[in-house]
């Protein structure tokens, strides 16, 4: 048992329906986790883990 | 063009220009504090030029940049959640003649019970200390968020994974 909060308060997670999902890919690993009471989404939290990020490349130039 | 993962451009000249500062033992500057940088949220956009999305061309945090809104709803507070760092840049030597400074804050970016109806796809990381300056633009696919938490782990701190990464040639 444990304790879900939702848009209808604080909520016993054995009320309500529970489904996750992910996303894996090159440039994020992602999951969620979504509950529901009676058909509507009362909670839903997201994890992303960056894979890639912006990468800056300096060059310099040569001198003579 | 869509929102798009990118180091703002701002960001590369003012590094010459010492505005930021993620260590505390910069020399350069009379105090020896770590600015504070701050991590915000963009809606999703299908915008089409350089001028219409969370890219290169950002310069600084604002609710709105490039016509496109920071997000808003239940909990999350304008101008997101302060950055955890702890721990200093660091640089490696590659090559003889190359190497890569890097960066990556100490702890997880986290909105606590929040509510984030419009979906969005973009963090924007920026300097609070230095007027708002733009640091980079990270992007993951659209989500929304219901009276839960919305969670962005951080890459390892290492040359080849770290959130902000420098490297010549």
């Amino acid at each position: 048992m444990a304790i879900i909060t939702t848009t209808k308060g604080d909520m016993d997670d054995s009320l309500l329906e529970y489904k996750t999902g992910n996303i894996d890919n090159e440039d994020e690993h992602t999951t969620w986790d979504e509950y529901y009471l009676d058909g509507e989404l009362v909670h839903r939290s997201v994890h992303v883990t960056l894979k890639k990020t912006p990468f800056t490349d300096f060059t310099t130039a040569l001198m003579g | 063009m869509a929102n798009t993962q990118s180091m703002c451009s701002s960001f590369l000249s003012q590094l010459m220009s010492a505005t930021h500062n993620f260590s505390s033992a910069n020399v350069a500057r009379s105090a020896t504090t770590a600015d504070t940088f701050k991590a915000a949220l963009y809606v999703t956009t299908s915008g089409t030029t350089t001028t219409t999305c969370m890219c290169a061309s950002v310069t600084a945090y604002a609710t709105t940049v490039n016509g496109v809104n920071e997000v808003s709803g239940t909990n999350y507070n304008a101008g997101g959640v302060v950055v955890t760092n702890a721990t200093n840049p660091t640089s490696v030597n590659t090559s003889l003649t190359a190497g890569v400074g890097y960066w990556t804050p100490s702890a997880s970016i986290v909105y606590t019970n929040v509510t984030l109806s419009t979906s969005f796809d973009t963090m924007l990381m920026y300097n609070s200390s230095q007027s708002n300056a733009a640091v980079a633009v990270f992007t993951f696919g659209a989500q929304t968020v219901t009276a839960g938490t919305f969670t962005l782990t951080m890459p390892s701190n290492a040359s080849t994974t770290a959130l902000v990464r420098l490297q010549t040639t």
